[in-house]
């Protein structure tokens, strides 16, 4: 394909299509690159199942309120202010307008899933999960006459001075090259490329899963970043959790997640623990255990519960390694068996009775370990016992270009007003710098899609 | 050890399961890991109660499954992931397989299995049967008016009562065998809500609708009407000539007045009405079927066809005997039309339109574990 468009979009996740839509319905013509096969589009998007809008009153399928002070609060309590408080402030003022539009854009909600209702107030759940929006999105791009290439490869921009003058790709074996008034990228983070992340991490990056699509490569995000664009964040800040070790090494979203850590202990490959499993409830301290379990040895660890907690945490999609005993169970998982009987047994010659409640903050917690286990501590002597093996699984990074409340690109020393917009991940470290709330990565990318392609349209005329 | 850690493909959770029945336990595991489809039908609500999957687990889900295609439109795990899940089309071949089981007596699961050959042969038996006795038998002349004057009123009841009783009997235990396996108490132990609620999704077919209100995906990724309307006017024109067959019986026998009525009278209302609504919902059923996702699409050995083409040729015909009246054709298209009404009668007990049945029983099942809960 040859030709000039008003604006051409990088991307074909939520935060691009977002764009894409928005230019369109501006009026600029508009052409989106993806980099994936069409069968497998959507990129990270459709992994997600929500997003966090903030509501003053109930707004379906939400009930109650979750004004700007408390939303704000959330903020900057998860990101330890690491945040650009205007566009913060800009993100969460929008974000009420993100469940309207993709209503309108033929999105349907749902109350909150299964196994997530302390989310009920704060997150608005996508029927059929995200890629029922990304199918929704296509669907209004399709209508709106937006051409979408997929399988661009190898693109490659010409970014002079902090604007863009044009994109070179590889599709179907032909180079191509595309102009356009403006670009928006929306082409993800990088957490799919390992080397890159080794360079930050070392070789344990190497041993991470990767919960979402493999083409989040950072190619796009290096270029601006050669280009003289203003950098946010480092490479070695990136969201993992802890993740069941036998998952595919990418796409596995949300199924991969092993939720029992807090019933039982966990223990790294020579079966001494090394953190506190019970600080919080799960849903505060999932995020946490991926950078923990990648600071261990060879990035693996292992999550042992016994009989009695069994149905009391969400199913896994592969069955844990079982065992009448704790030495056949450190058998079959190769751990060492003395250590890990020196393990259990002061594990279980520590704990203070109280009673057990998985739902409360409750008294059970140990006494004299030199790492404590604070809450839902129960011996583990009731078999069979079970445990997963659990790997870093890297859900996105916070590396990205800076932007300014237009959602255009900054670029060092530019001499010109830039045509380069940026929304989703690429730039979401603008608003979350560290940490993590549950959707707030689907809301940054709708915001800033949103801005993205009305400003490029605006540029483009 | 080290197989059984690196192990990527999905387990399975219940012992000794037929192949079928090992996929459909691995993908509802991974359905059950993720949730993300919880909001389109009954289907996944119900699985959500489970840790594990058994064969009457299964064939519950499998039932409560409309094959409406949402979640397969929607997975995130949808070949080409290596998950490969694809719910429609594994629950399409377990519930006609679960025909099979639960059909009574067991021997008659090879109709199921060969549906379409099965319905060939019962309606070409059953038309042959109606002309030699129409042949044999030559009283054209005798008491009867109308069609009666073909085949007396005294003979279709005598056969059809006969075949009536015998699928009454067939319900009884394959309902019987289904509903064991269900979380059900007995029918009189069911609370009213429970009754009622089934009822309005039966009415409104609720499980086609996406969760949404727009629509199922059996043709792709756009949520389309047309097959919930083709399938109503299936059922609800079924209803009506149903209606207009019992109406009729009490004409005849309550009020002395027997066939064939005016056309404004209740039974010929219901007949013709119910009759071409069978006609339009039939033939958008069979277009339906043939536009279908090619990914969710099972071979049923002509299982759903049957029923749709008895149903349309029954009501055609039925519609045709008013029109032919006093012609040479009538004998010819009233022993067809018996013909196809016995062979019909059949599928009743022994065919596709018992996914009607089982339908039903895990409705009502879904929303007694709603209420329970």
């Amino acid at each position: 394909m040859k030709g000039d468009f008003d604006v051409i979009v990088i991307g074909a996740g939520h935060a691009g299509l977002t764009a894409a839509i928005c230019a369109a319905e501006s009026g600029a013509s508009v052409c989106v690159l993806e980099v994936s096969p069409k069968n497998v589009r959507g990129g990270n998007s459709k992994h997600t199942r929500n997003l966090r809008p903030m509501h003053e009153s109930a707004l379906h399928p939400l009930e109650g309120s979750y004004g700007f002070d408390e939303y704000m609060d959330d903020l900057l309590r998860v990101t330890d202010g690491e945040t650009n408080q205007a566009l913060a402030t800009l993100t969460l003022e929008a974000s009420a307008n993100s469940v309207p539009w993709l209503k309108d854009h033929g999105v349907a909600f749902q109350p909150p899933l299964g196994g997530t209702l302390h989310l009920g107030r704060t997150n608005a759940f996508f029927l059929g999960g995200g890629k029922a929006v990304m199918n929704a999105l296509f669907q209004c791009a399709d209508k709106l006459n937006i051409t979408v290439v997929y399988e661009a490869l190898d693109i490659q921009l010409d970014v002079d001075n902090g604007v863009f003058k044009r994109v070179d790709y590889s599709h179907q074996g032909n180079t191509e090259h595309l102009t356009a008034a403006s670009l928006v990228v929306a082409a993800g983070g990088f957490e799919a490329n390992l080397e890159w992340l080794a360079e930050a991490w070392g070789d344990a990056a190497l041993n991470f899963l990767v919960r979402g699509t493999p083409y989040n490569r950072g190619d796009i995000l290096r270029q601006l970043l050669a280009a003289d664009a203003v950098q946010i964040g480092d490479a070695r800040q990136c969201h993992a959790v802890a993740i069941d070790g036998r998952a595919p090494q990418f796409d596995g979203g949300i199924c991969s997640r092993i939720d029992c850590v807090p019933l039982g202990i966990v223990v790294n490959n020579q079966a001494v623990r090394f953190y506190d499993e019970g600080e919080d409830f799960w849903p505060k301290r999932y995020a946490i255990w991926g950078r923990l379990v990648a600071a261990q040895p060879d990035q693996v660890a292992y999550s042992i519960i016994d009989s009695q907690s069994a149905g009391l945490f969400m199913p896994t999609v592969f069955p844990p390694v079982e065992a009448p005993s704790l030495r056949e169970l450190a058998e079959k998982l190769g751990l060492p068996q003395e250590s890990l009987s020196t393990t259990v047994d002061a594990f279980n010659h520590s704990i203070v009775e109280a009673d057990f409640n998985h739902q409360i903050l409750d008294g059970c917690h140990t006494q004299g370990l030199a790492i404590a286990k604070t809450h839902w501590a129960r011996k583990l002597d009731k078999p069979p016992f079970r445990a997963y093996m659990l790997r870093p699984g890297i859900t996105f990074t916070y590396l990205g270009v800076e932007v300014d409340a237009n959602a255009r690109v900054n670029f060092n020393d530019s001499t010109c007003t830039s045509n380069i917009f940026a929304a989703g991940e690429i730039m979401a470290g603008n608003v979350l710098g560290q940490g993590y709330l549950a959707g707030i990565g689907m809301t940054i990318g709708s915001v800033f899609g949103r801005i993205a392609g009305r400003e490029a349209a605006r540029h483009a005329r | 050890m080290q197989d059984e850690l690196t192990q990527t493909s999905a387990p399975v959770t219940a012992p000794n399961l037929l192949p079928l029945y090992e996929e459909s336990a691995r993908i509802m595991t991974i359905c059950n890991a993720c949730r993300f489809c919880e909001g389109h039908c009954a289907v996944f609500p119900a699985m959500e109660q489970r840790l594990t999957f058994d064969r009457e687990t299964v064939d519950y889900l499998a039932n409560l499954c409309h094959q409406c295609g949402a979640c397969y439109q929607h997975c995130q795990y949808a070949d080409p992931h290596e998950f490969n899940v694809n719910v429609p089309r594994v629950f399409a071949e377990v519930r006609h397989s679960s025909y099979a089981h639960y059909a009574w007596p067991k021997g008659m699961a090879w109709a199921i299995r060969n549906a379409g050959r099965f319905t060939i042969l019962t309606t070409l038996l059953a038309t042959a049967f109606f002309l030699l006795g129409v042949t044999l038998s030559g009283d054209q002349s005798s008491e009867g008016v109308g069609f009666y004057a073909v085949i007396s009123h005294n003979t279709m009841v005598t056969i059809f009562s006969f075949v009536g009783w015998l699928i009454l009997l067939v319900w009884y235990f394959s309902i019987r065998s289904f509903w064991l396996t269900t979380a059900l108490p007995g029918i009189f132990n069911i609370p009213l809500p429970v009754y009622r609620r089934a009822m309005v999704s039966i009415l409104t077919l609720k499980n086609l609708d996406g969760g949404h209100g727009h629509g199922c995906y059996q043709q792709g990724e756009v949520a389309s009407q047309l097959r919930r309307v083709f399938h109503q006017m299936t059922m609800y024109g079924f209803l009506f000539c149903f209606v207009a067959t019992s109406l009729g019986t009490i004409y005849h026998y309550g009020l002395s007045a027997p066939a064939p009525y005016d056309w404004l009278t209740a039974p010929k209302f219901f007949g013709v009405t119910g009759g071409v609504s069978l006609l339009v919902g039939c033939a958008g059923l069979w277009w339906c079927r043939r536009s279908t996702e090619q990914a969710i699409e099972t071979e049923d050995g002509g299982l759903g066809n049957s029923l749709i083409g008895l149903l349309f040729f029954t009501s055609l015909t039925g519609l045709a005997l008013p029109l032919l009246k006093g012609t040479e054709y009538l004998a010819i298209i009233l022993c067809l039309h018996l013909g196809f009404v016995l062979a019909l009668f059949l599928n009743f007990a022994w065919g596709k339109f018992m996914h009607s049945i089982y339908r039903c029983v895990a409705l009502l099942a879904s929303e007694y574990e709603k209420l329970r809960q």
